[in-house]
């Protein structure tokens, strides 16, 4: 078992280092003239004005809380699919019933209008 | 010393370098990278243990959807600003000795227990633990009462963070 | 007769008896297999996405009645070496007040989260990178490390946009996550087992059979998890300029580039293994070979549906986008994922042909039941909206008319 993470390990570190390769080559063949005028953050062409931060919308972390939520969900799911097999009909049952919940929670949030984008 | 024993010294040290990193920079998002540093060294931690399943849902929930939700609660702050005051305040001296006897301890205690320094046993081939915990979770005489009432807390996550995220129109 | 039927598996024990024979440890020889192993692994997913490019660029002109790529080599298949060499030599513009370190690792992170998958995944009975038992769970937690490589490029790049860009994209790839995740409960349900050896070995009847909705939802969130057409708002030109990737040029651009098309194929090879049944196929059992041929026809075929729906389907604004999560999928998916625990478990011990017929018609049941639904749906939004409204008149108030 642990040889398999020892692979996985490995191959993690190999992709993680294998795209320095192409960059470091990028690196010694192209060119290297740089102006101020290059490295001015892009706004289609105009120059930037003020500060580089943005009033985000909280409905991003509305999303992420959600995601997170249906996230441990999944997780206490997994272990209850892997023994699917074994269960009795009372197993299945209290996994669905585990299941129904959130949905009540996700309907209530769609009711509530957490889930719209505006 | 085993090739498991060095590589758990590695990973520790770097969870660990990278927990004490996450407390003292300087810059808010860097303390965020160093967290996600930290979290991916303890599911390797897990991965050493032959918990695979615990490794794997670590970088699922922990880096998937909590770091992503704490930077975004970062970037949300008005200004991602430095700090600018002292790093440590004066009774550093005090927790330094407080974690130090804490640490001595708990290790003193711990090597008293006969098992301390044993490598993590094998299992028994014929022994599936994921499936014996999908199997505990749901039947009548295990965890089902605590495994549905999970669910009725994650509702409740559900309802609450509706209330104090959201801004009414 | 071995080294024709399983060339791979000989290579390797080969390679690790002419270690063992030049005095090296057991152990230590393995280790070195497995790191020779995994470096082909990596080259040959990198070494692919050049035929990928140039069919995806040849199937999608032939869809919009155009050629594509002609003039360089036969029917332009050079053309993306020519690319390559044209990207590597590029400047590497590094925007002012970007965060260097954060900005050269986010490349290198969206590579690793594509190229992990590939670990896990069997291309026959003896040919596979690793045999964890969570298999299936490890491609989503792989997936984690992607959506982070793209925050750490929208934020490190010190552009406004490019910081927009990336939240959108994750709120994006966070909400067909969970459609994703629920359906991959399925083929582990009907497996009883999280690895994927263990999966394919348990398709007899390839899953696309038990639970063709099931597919359909899986693949549906895996192309917007891709941030391919039709869910690629997010990075089109004619929308953000590219998004998160404004301020990355040259190679580590193509590093991003590379990603998103090896993703796509990855995909391909992800869907092919837990719903049609991977390396399995005549004869594939006692020659792996035979089992890798099966295994790329099949994540080829995928992919080319990929392909297919990206040159067909226009793009979707980003609420109708997060809502088709929201709003259908993941209910769909979790009604899905209960009437087929229900229905497995009242079946259970009956013939096969009981157990197949009977999970395809719930799936079709359902699928009919979401038609009718979203029709009377349709049927009640439109009596809506073509109802009388009142005229626009003049508001009630003593305006000054200046």
């Amino acid at each position: 078992m642990l040889n398999d993470w020892l692979f996985i390990g490995i191959f993690l570190l190999i992709a993680f280092l294998f795209p320095i390769a192409p960059i470091l080559i990028a690196h010694f063949l192209a060119p290297r003239r740089s102006s101020p005028q290059k490295s001015q953050t892009y706004e289609c062409g105009v120059e930037t004005v003020g500060d580089t931060w943005v009033q985000f919308k909280g409905q991003y972390y509305i999303y992420g809380l959600v995601f997170l939520i249906f996230d441990v969900e999944i997780v206490f799911l997994f272990p209850w699919a892997v023994a699917y097999g074994q269960l009795p009909l009372f197993g299945v049952l209290a996994g669905i019933l585990f299941i129904a919940l959130l949905i009540a929670g996700l309907f209530y949030d769609w009711k509530k209008g957490a889930l719209e984008w505006v | 010393m085993s090739p498991l024993e060095i590589f758990f010294i590695f990973s520790a040290g770097i969870t660990l370098v990278a927990a004490a990193m996450v407390v003292t920079a300087r810059n808010l998002v860097h303390s965020a990278w160093w967290l996600i540093l930290t979290l991916f060294g303890v599911a390797v931690l897990f991965a050493l243990l032959n918990a695979s399943f615990f490794a794997v849902i670590q970088v699922v929930i922990y880096i998937g959807a909590i770091s992503i939700l704490i930077i975004f609660a970062i970037m949300m702050t008005r200004r991602v600003a430095q700090d600018t005051g002292p790093k440590f305040n004066k009774d550093w001296g005090l927790a330094v000795a407080v974690s130090l006897f804490l640490f001595g301890g708990v290790t003193w205690m711990l090597s008293t227990w006969e098992n301390f320094n044993i490598a993590p046993p094998t299992m028994p081939v014929d022994t599936d633990p994921l499936r014996q915990l999908g199997q505990a979770l749901v039947s009548p005489d295990a965890y089902v009462l605590p495994f549905e009432l999970a669910s009725v807390l994650l509702l409740a996550a559900l309802v609450g963070s509706i209330i104090i995220a959201w801004e009414k129109k | 007769m071995t080294f024709l039927s399983d060339p791979i598996s000989s290579i390797g024990n080969w390679l690790e008896n002419f270690l063992i024979g030049l005095g090296l440890a057991p152990n230590f020889s393995a280790l070195i297999v497995t790191a020779i192993g995994a470096f082909v692994l990596a080259a040959f997913g990198l070494m692919i996405v050049l035929l990928l490019i140039w069919f995806e660029r040849k199937a999608v002109a032939r869809m919009q009645d155009r050629l594509g790529p002609n003039r360089i080599g036969p029917y332009g298949i050079f053309q993306s070496v020519a690319d390559t060499l044209k990207l590597l030599t590029k400047e590497y513009i590094t925007p002012a007040g970007a965060d260097k370190v954060v900005y050269n690792l986010a490349p290198l992170f969206a590579v690793m989260a594509v190229l992990g998958i590939w670990a896990v995944i069997p291309f026959a009975a003896t040919v596979y990178g690793s045999d964890i038992n969570v298999g299936a769970l490890y491609i989503v937690a792989v997936g984690a490390i992607g959506v982070l490589a793209i925050i750490m490029a929208g934020w490190s790049s010190n552009n406004k946009y490019a910081l927009l860009g990336a939240f959108r994209v994750v709120s994006q790839l966070l909400c067909y996550e969970v459609p994703l995740v629920i359906t991959l409960l399925i083929p582990v349900m009907l497996a009883g087992s999280m690895g994927m050896n263990a999966i394919v070995m348990a398709q007899d009847t390839w899953f696309i059979f038990l639970a063709p909705l099931g597919f359909l939802i899986f693949l549906i969130a895996s192309i917007a998890e891709v941030g391919r057409a039709p869910f690629d708002l997010l990075e089109a030109d004619s929308e953000i300029v590219a998004g998160f990737n404004i301020e990355y040029s040259g190679m580590k651009f193509g590093m991003f580039f590379v990603a998103e098309f090896l993703h796509a194929f990855t995909i391909g090879a992800v869907v092919a293994t837990l719903f049609l049944g991977g390396w399995r196929g005549p004869g594939a059992e006692t020659y792996p070979i035979l089992g890798t041929i099966y295994f790329f026809i099949k994540a080829f075929i995928v992919y080319f549906i990929v392909v297919w729906a990206r040159g067909t389907f226009p793009r979707i604004r980003i609420d109708q986008m997060l809502n088709f999560s929201w709003k259908f999928l993941t209910p769909l998916a979790l009604v899905l994922l209960i009437v087929m625990a229900v229905q497995l478990k009242l079946v259970e011990g009956s013939p096969t042909w009981v157990y197949v017929t009977s999970s395809f018609a719930v799936n079709v049941l359902i699928a009919f039941g979401t038609i009718h639904l979203l029709r009377s749906f349709a049927r009640r939004e439109r009596k809506r909206v073509s109802e009388e409204r009142p005229l626009a008149t003049a508001p009630e108030s003593d305006f000054q008319q200046i």
